[in-house]
């Protein structure tokens, strides 16, 4: 057995969660995703042939955008009390991030109610149906992906299964939903001020 | 002090399992249920295998057609379908899930980390990947569904719009296309998250990032780039399954859409990828030629900040491949010096190759041979990358033979010679056996001189004017002999690659035992038994420098007194 000596200096061994490295990852590999659906969009901007316009019918939801940019602040909040063990207030701010979601996602479900239903706007209508519906959209799926974990993790909670050990993992996918968040504020911007 | 040491003798249980008697069913079970990152490494490093013999009977087919001048060995529409699953099939499931393959085989090993960060991730990414594969040939069956006959994809590996749009395919091929790459693509992605999160977070102690073996950095950097150059492809794709199922507009010109928008976020995609599929090369490379050089790898900073180099070049670059299609002056200016500056990382490569070559005691083992030709052959690639990327010439040569020529030496002289490299140099580590270097030597010089039979001539062709992609041609162009000469080098590189095939199978009954270390090598997988054990280290590897085996070796005059 040959043992071999360790360089003089010991150095201490710290390295970074796997969970948030992978959930960095991922939210890199989303952004490409998002970058071209934002690039197609604003490559089309005023490219139709063919009506209704943005101008014509889209309004701006500022009511959901506060809703689900005020769902980061809560999330956070929450973030914070796990990690001191208070799971009841814990609960009650993670019920509070996923009602706030919720607003969010049923907004966008009225406002495509509008468009299809009384605009005529659908996917295959013109080139801005096709580019608003898949970015929304896109956006939209990811909200509910992120619905269905907090979700998930307020019954988890709510049975007693999650306590302030897990808080790194609740942060990690506190980490997605703030980027589904963040996203929103990039969709916003292209969609409802720059197309409009 | 000395008090820490690296499990090489005694810390293993190194008692021989027993070897009982087990009914196929369970053998089967047990490989389809691993999450064990060497077993899923091998199933990947199958699979690709399988799929290289698949896309390369196709590329013998393609050669028959074009042997003869008005030739009908194939139909024209079997030939369509043959080059654009030859280029998918070698792209998507050989080049990515055989590079990936070694990156989960080795990468744990190489950190001496026990398995992957998320072993089950791993193991779904695999079934996905595999999933998608088995999907895009299943269209040779369902491309038509039930009613008409079977049709695969025909659109070329670029699936240029707007021939993939609904009026002009019908049918279900480029869904069977585009549904089978989003999937492998969705697998590629979840290794692509392990492996970072791997090399980030499971190192073992002392294992620090530049003490991390060139291997993994370039991993490391492959994974981060295929991050974000798989998603703009999922993303181009699912806006073509938009135009085709929802009835969107993205490339429908009709509509106002444009076809030019699909070639720019394909190149996106197209480009980084032949640097994610180059860099893996690079990195069996590294670990190669120092070994068999008996020298450490020369420039080691410098291998590592010109990998990272070229990852960020390559994401500026993509419109090369679209010269031809037309752009403002600017940006053709933009894009060929851009391409021409990924010139400077790759020749600090060569050039470190090649230092670490000069003055050391080579050895011209097969794996060793694999390397020095991939040197040379992709040095040789360069040069004709480098006069592409001048936009003037590329509009003579676009899309012609010499672009084929270009291109194939890189992926075949440099990607594919590689691939064997690493077989050779890490079969005795997986499988326990050596493989036979008898064999291997007809192996290599086969597939050398047929290679660049083939490829060399193939500029030719392409100087006189050849274009890609056709079904035949008339006799008096003046291409038959070549396309012969050609066509019987790619016969050649057939029965180098049956012989390999047969090496696999035959070595693994009858090879030479290889023990824990047949190479002298000097890099953590070699400190366990081959194969490894499913645990990998039974006690934490500590590590003190690059090169942890050669400390161990020779303790007398270890490499961490020399680096700070």
């Amino acid at each position: 057995m040959s043992a071999i000596p360790i360089s003089p200096v010991a150095e201490p061994w710290q390295l970074p969660s796997r969970g948030r490295v992978a959930m960095l990852s991922l939210i890199i590999g989303e952004c490409g995703i998002f970058t071209i659906f934002v690039v197609a969009y604003i490559y089309y901007i005023g490219k139709s042939l063919s009506g209704p316009t943005p101008q014509q019918v889209l309004e701006i939801p500022i009511f959901n955008t506060v809703c689900l940019l005020s769902s980061s602040v809560t999330i956070w909040l929450a973030e914070r009390q796990i990690e001191r063990g208070k799971m009841k207030s814990f609960a009650a701010l993670w019920a509070l991030t996923i009602a706030l979601g919720t607003i969010f996602i049923v907004g966008t479900g009225f406002e495509w109610h509008k468009l299809i239903i009384i605009d005529g706007l659908t996917i295959r209508t013109n080139l801005f149906g096709t580019t608003f519906y898949s970015l929304v959209g896109l956006h939209a799926t990811h909200v509910i992906i992120g619905l269905i974990g907090l979700i998930l993790i307020l019954l988890f909670t709510l049975t007693g299964h999650i306590n302030e050990t897990h808080s790194e993992r609740i942060q990690v996918w506190a980490l997605y939903w703030h980027f589904v968040d963040a996203v929103w504020i990039v969709v916003f911007t292209v969609v409802y001020i720059v197309g409009r | 002090m000395a008090d820490q040491t690296l499990p090489i003798a005694g810390a293993l249980d190194l008692t021989p399992t027993q070897h009982r008697p087990r009914p196929l069913v369970e053998w089967l079970h047990e490989w389809v249920i691993t999450v064990d990152h060497k077993r899923l490494g091998i199933l990947y490093i199958v699979y690709s295998l399988f799929f290289l013999l698949v896309a390369g009977a196709e590329a013998i087919c393609i050669r028959i057609q074009l042997a003869l001048p008005n030739n009908h060995f194939l139909s024209p529409e079997v030939f369509n379908r043959f080059f654009t699953m030859h280029g998918t099939t070698m792209v998507f499931l050989v080049g990515m899930p055989i590079l990936f393959g070694f990156a989960n085989y080795l990468v744990p090993l190489m950190i001496g980390a026990r398995d992957m960060a998320f072993p089950r991730l791993n193991a779904f990414s695999f079934w996905l990947t595999a999933f998608g594969g088995i999907l895009l040939y299943y269209s040779f069956i369902g491309g038509f569904g039930l009613y008409g006959m079977g049709n695969a994809p025909d659109v070329a590996w670029f699936a240029y719009a707007p021939l993939t749009e609904k009026p002009f395919s019908i049918g279900h091929s480029v869904d069977y296309w585009a549904i089978a790459l989003i999937l492998s693509g969705f697998g590629t992605l979840g290794t692509a998250i392990n492996i970072i999160a791997t090399t980030l977070s499971m190192r073992c102690r002392g294992m620090t990032l530049l003490r991390m073996p060139l291997f993994v950095w370039l991993m490391l950097v492959v994974s981060g780039m295929t991050l974000v150059t798989i998603t703009p492809l999922t993303a181009a794709q699912a806006m073509l399954l938009i135009d085709r199922y929802l009835g969107g507009h993205f490339f429908d010109a009709q509509a106002g859409g444009s076809a030019v928008i699909w070639a720019h976020f394909f190149w996106i995609f197209g480009h980084p990828e032949v640097y994610i599929l180059v860099l893996p090369a690079f990195a069996i490379e590294n670990e190669i030629i120092p070994v068999f050089s008996r020298k450490a790898i020369f420039g080691y900073p410098a291998m590592v900040a010109a990998s990272v180099g070229i990852a960020f070049v390559s994401m500026g670059v993509w419109a090369h491949h679209m010269f031809t299609i037309g752009m403002t002056s600017v940006g053709n200016t933009f894009f060929v010096l851009s391409t021409m500056l990924v010139g400077i990382p790759t020749g600090i490569k060569i050039f470190n190759w090649l230092a670490t070559l000069w003055g050391g005691k080579i050895r011209f083992t097969v794996p060793m041979l694999f390397s020095v030709a991939f040197i040379f052959q992709f040095l040789i690639a360069g040069l004709t990358g480098i006069m592409l990327a001048v936009a003037p010439f590329d509009w003579q040569l676009h899309n012609s033979y010499f672009l084929i020529a270009h291109f194939h030496y890189v992926l075949v002289g440099a990607i594919v010679m590689n691939i064997f490299a690493a077989i050779y140099y890490w079969y005795p580590k997986a499988t326990g056996r050596m493989l036979s270097e008898t064999l291997g030597k007809w192996h290599f010089w086969l597939f050398v001189i047929g290679f660049h039979i083939t490829f060399d001539t193939m500029h030719f062709v392409g100087l006189l004017g050849m274009p890609r992609q056709i079904y035949t041609y008339e006799p008096d162009r003046g291409w038959g002999h070549l396309n012969m000469i050609i066509s019987i080098g790619g016969f050649i590189q057939a029965i180098a690659v049956l012989i390999f095939a047969w090496n696999l199978i035959y070595s693994y009954r009858k090879g030479k035992v290889a023990g824990d270390d047949p190479w002298d090598a000097w890099t953590l997988e070699w400190a366990t038994p081959s194969p490894p054990p499913v645990y990998n280290f039974a006690t934490d590897p500590i590590v003190n420098s690059r090169r942890p085996l050669w400390d161990l070796k020779h303790p007398e005059d270890p490499d961490w007194k020399y680096e700070s």
